[in-house]
């Protein structure tokens, strides 16, 4: 479990119980429920799970982790296994 | 989950059903997987069997009064009957269209069959009348018999169409899926998975809110333009129900070679991408209409692909892997991240996973 | 695509794998408890990658392999009635029964139809009002929220013809279940990241100190696995036993408030049968009293219903992590996803399925029937 992925959020329907938005995946488009972000905005990404968003996507984590791919790569460059 | 089947006490000396796990047709044996393949086998292949049907290729190729002959046959019952990008009026030409052109036919005359269901509106049949026309003609052929019933209310989910055609095939032509060898290239004629995605965003309970068309086209032109390039095209098929996957796993059943794809190099748009990862299906499998594969010798494979870029129906076309004599019957895929898997027929029907 | 595609890369995956092989000095046996992470490992073909120090198991991470019999031949029954319409997600159509499975039903003429969504069998419910609508609600604390929300919103919408029959597992309570048994070999865990995602990780802290087993919160994508793995490794090799969080892009420790909230709201904590394991204390979820009106189990009658399992199938092994799928007798023979004796080769996410069609461990075509 579980099939959960990434998407980038459009618009949101304020005033909707429960909170729904559109989000978007790769150009394609879903209507999601936004009840649990209420925090969220237009713009950022959301983590999507059977037409419910179950997290934002904290891009400052996502990014320290992606330096953390850099990093080991450039270890494994030096290293004698290399 | 044995289900032993009644034995008919009138059939007298009549062969017994061949033995099946299933007493009863699933929707999955018509999902162009394994299960498809077995019921053909065991059903139909069992007592029809004959050197023309063998194959198994998209059409039959004959020789009937000196002319060498294609002749095919392909049903839809696709639902919605109207959707992104066609209907099923457009898609039971092409299909047709397609199968003879894949057997290195020119398509020429079709037969229409339609299983209309009682109350469906007239207009609706007239649209889809109209579709045909356009196509057929878009495809240089011409309608020339049908049929016409009409079915009760509940029996029919609003119109079934069967299409069958006949095409001539220039001398020296010989495709079939038993020609693949190793060392030949695989080529894919533009971006797989559109069509099954198309009709599953109008599908209720998979809507997207964003449009994406269906690429039902008719491929003969395209087929005429790669065999322009090569005469000698070892294999051209439509993959069709079953995706790239299980139109790959004939092939190479029926040749005894091995495949070997490059996950990266098939081409696949983002949307489609996107609606698969949200429903946890693998594109592999899934529907394409307007796409062909071309296995063809490695010299040519370049000519052939410079000869299909020239298409519109083929300016994305990609080579996206090569047949190899190792694991004959077995296609396996290097996934973006260098490991290797197997890319498996399809068992049953490819669902939708939440997991 | 974004946020997956860089979490698919080759150079990272690479140097992941190397970190590992250049860590590892003895020995390791580490249990996911995901399937979701089992697709992704066996397709992506990530044990070869990994040195032979390291043991990977797959624990029971798939909801739909751990549904008890008895609910799945509940479901049947169910779908089976005139004036139901039965809704599920896709992954549970095709999971057999004691004699069939839900497509079956629909094949015979019941109305069983797919929703991607709760919400939408919600909307089934509103548009038939003569029918009764009954959604299966299976899955682990990720999916819960969302199978909460239907039937909140069915309450709130006044709807009379809506229940849900609700199989939910807990995921804590199994690793403490796995890890307590004389037979675990498990020594390091990859916790689920979604399942995290809506619970937070503080219920593993405990886990982590009894046990003194490391434990990394892990996504999903190959270059996720892989360092969650290099990092329960890094842990094992200095002695550490904490735990950690690779899915920080998604996971924060208290998880998402507003979604556990709902699940306060409309669930109870139980115990529930595993199917393969047995009965896990307080494993499980049932519906509220308030909500009883929307319980499928009270509502229709379906009590008296006893299972049979597949005497051939070792499900309950396999999903304890003590074998491996190709260790099973009836493996790629009498059990395949064509006529699966168990959920393991039927779900996309089970073990067996995964091995079967990712191929790797198939057995010759000599041995299989035709």
């Amino acid at each position: 479990m579980c099939l959960a992925i990434p998407g980038k959020v459009l618009q949101i329907e304020r005033g909707t119980t429960p909170l729904m938005g559109e989000v978007s995946f790769g150009g394609i488009q879903k209507r999601i429920c936004l009840e649990w972000i209420p925090e969220v905005t237009v713009g950022q990404y959301v983590i999507v799970h059977v037409g419910f968003a179950i997290s934002t996507v904290d891009e400052k984590e996502a990014l320290e982790t992606l330096k953390l791919f850099e990093e080991i790569g450039q270890a494994d460059e030096e290293s004698p296994e290399g | 989950m044995e289900n032993t089947p009644p034995i008919d006490p009138l059939a007298g000396l009549a062969c017994p059903i061949p033995h099946s796990e299933y007493s009863t047709v699933l929707l999955a044996h018509g999902g162009g997987g394994k299960l498809t393949q077995q019921l053909i086998q065991k059903m139909f292949v069992s007592q029809f069997d004959n050197a023309l049907l063998a194959p198994l290729h998209d059409g039959a190729v004959f020789t009937a009064g000196g002319a060498r002959l294609a002749f095919s046959t392909d049903t839809y019952v696709v639902h919605p009957i109207f959707f992104p990008g066609g209907d099923i009026g457009e898609l039971a030409v092409n299909g047709t269209v397609n199968d003879l052109a894949m057997c290195g036919a020119v398509p020429q005359y079709l037969s229409s069959a339609f299983i209309i269901e009682e109350g469906l509106p007239m207009g609706e049949l007239w649209r889809v009348v109209l579709s045909m026309k356009s196509a057929a003609r878009a495809a240089g052929v011409t309608l020339v018999t049908g049929d016409t019933k009409v079915v009760d209310r509940g029996k029919g989910d609003r119109l079934f169409i069967n299409t069958s055609g006949i095409g001539v095939i220039a001398p020296g032509i010989d495709i079939n899926p038993r020609n693949a060898r190793p060392g030949d290239a695989i080529i894919l004629s533009g971006p797989i998975a559109v069509h099954g995605i198309a009709i599953m965003s109008v599908r209720e309970g998979l809507e997207f809110d964003t449009q994406i068309a269906s690429d039902t086209a008719p491929l003969h032109d395209l087929a005429a333009r790669i065999l322009r390039a090569d005469p000698g095209v070892h294999v051209m098929r439509d993959p069709t129900r079953g995706g790239i996957a299980s139109a790959l796993n004939e092939i190479a059943g029926s040749s005894r070679t091995g495949m070997a794809l490059v996950e990266e190099a098939i081409p696949l748009t983002e949307d489609v991408r996107g609606a698969c990862e949200i429903l946890g299906l693998d594109p592999l499998y899934v529907a394409s209409e307007g796409k062909m594969l071309a296995v063809v010798a490695g010299p040519s494979a370049q000519r052939v692909l410079s000869a299909m870029r020239s298409h519109p129906f083929g300016k994305d076309a990609a080579i996206i892997g090569k047949v190899v004599a190792d694991h004959p019957g077995v296609v396996v895929m290097k996934s973006s991240i260098g490991g290797t898997r197997v890319v498996d027929m399809l068992s049953g029907e490819q669902l939708p996973r939440i997991c | 695509m974004k946020y997956i595609d860089e979490y698919r890369d080759r150079r990272a995956a690479e140097s992941y794998a190397a970190a590992i092989r250049s860590a590892a000095t003895r020995p390791w046996t580490i249990m996911e408890i995901c399937g979701g992470q089992t697709h992704t490992i066996v397709k992506y073909g990530i044990e070869s990658l990994l040195p032979p120090e390291i043991t990977l198991v797959h624990g029971p991470g798939c909801p739909v392999c751990v549904t008890p019999l008895a609910i799945i031949d509940k479901a049947i029954a169910i779908a089976s009635l005139p004036g139901v319409i039965f809704t599920s997600f896709g992954d549970m159509l095709r999971v057999p029964g004691s004699s069939k499975d839900l497509l079956t039903v629909k094949a015979e003429r019941g109305t069983v139809r797919m929703v991607y969504s709760p919400l939408d069998a919600v909307k089934i419910a509103e548009q038939n009002p003569d029918k009764k609508v009954v959604f299966f609600g299976v899955g682990f604390e990720t999916t819960a929220p969302a199978n909460a929300m239907s039937v909140w919103q069915a309450k709130r919408l006044g709807l009379r013809n809506f229940s849900l029959l609700c199989s939910h597992v807990l995921v804590p309570p199994a690793m403490d279940a796995l890890l307590s048994s004389p037979a675990s070999t498990i020594q390091g865990f990859l916790a689920a990241g979604h399942v995290c995602t809506v619970m937070g990780y503080e219920e593993y802290l405990p886990l982590a100190q009894r046990y003194h087993v490391p434990i990394v919160v892990t996504g999903f994508e190959p270059v996720d696995i892989l360092q969650g793995i290099s990092m329960t490794v890094r842990q094992l090799e200095e002695g550490r036993t904490e735990v950690e969080n690779q899915y920080a892009r998604s996971v924060r420790r208290e998880g998402n408030r507003a979604a556990r909230k709902l699940l306060e709201e409309v669930f109870e904590v139980t115990d529930r049968q595993w199917r393969g394991i047995g009965t896990i204390p307080r494993s499980g979820y049932r519906l509220r009293e308030e909500y009883a009106a929307f319980d499928a189990e009270r509502i229709f009658d379906v009590s008296g219903i006893s299972a049979q399992e597949s005497p051939l199938c070792i499900a309950g092994v396999i999903l304890q992590g003590l074998k491996k799928p190709h260790e099973c007798s009836a493996f790629g023979s009498r059990c395949t996803p064509e006529h699966p004796l168990g959920a393991p080769m039927v779900s996309s996410e089970g073990a067996c399925a995964a091995y079967y069609h990712y191929g790797q461990f198939r057995p010759a075509p000599a041995v299989l029937e035709s």
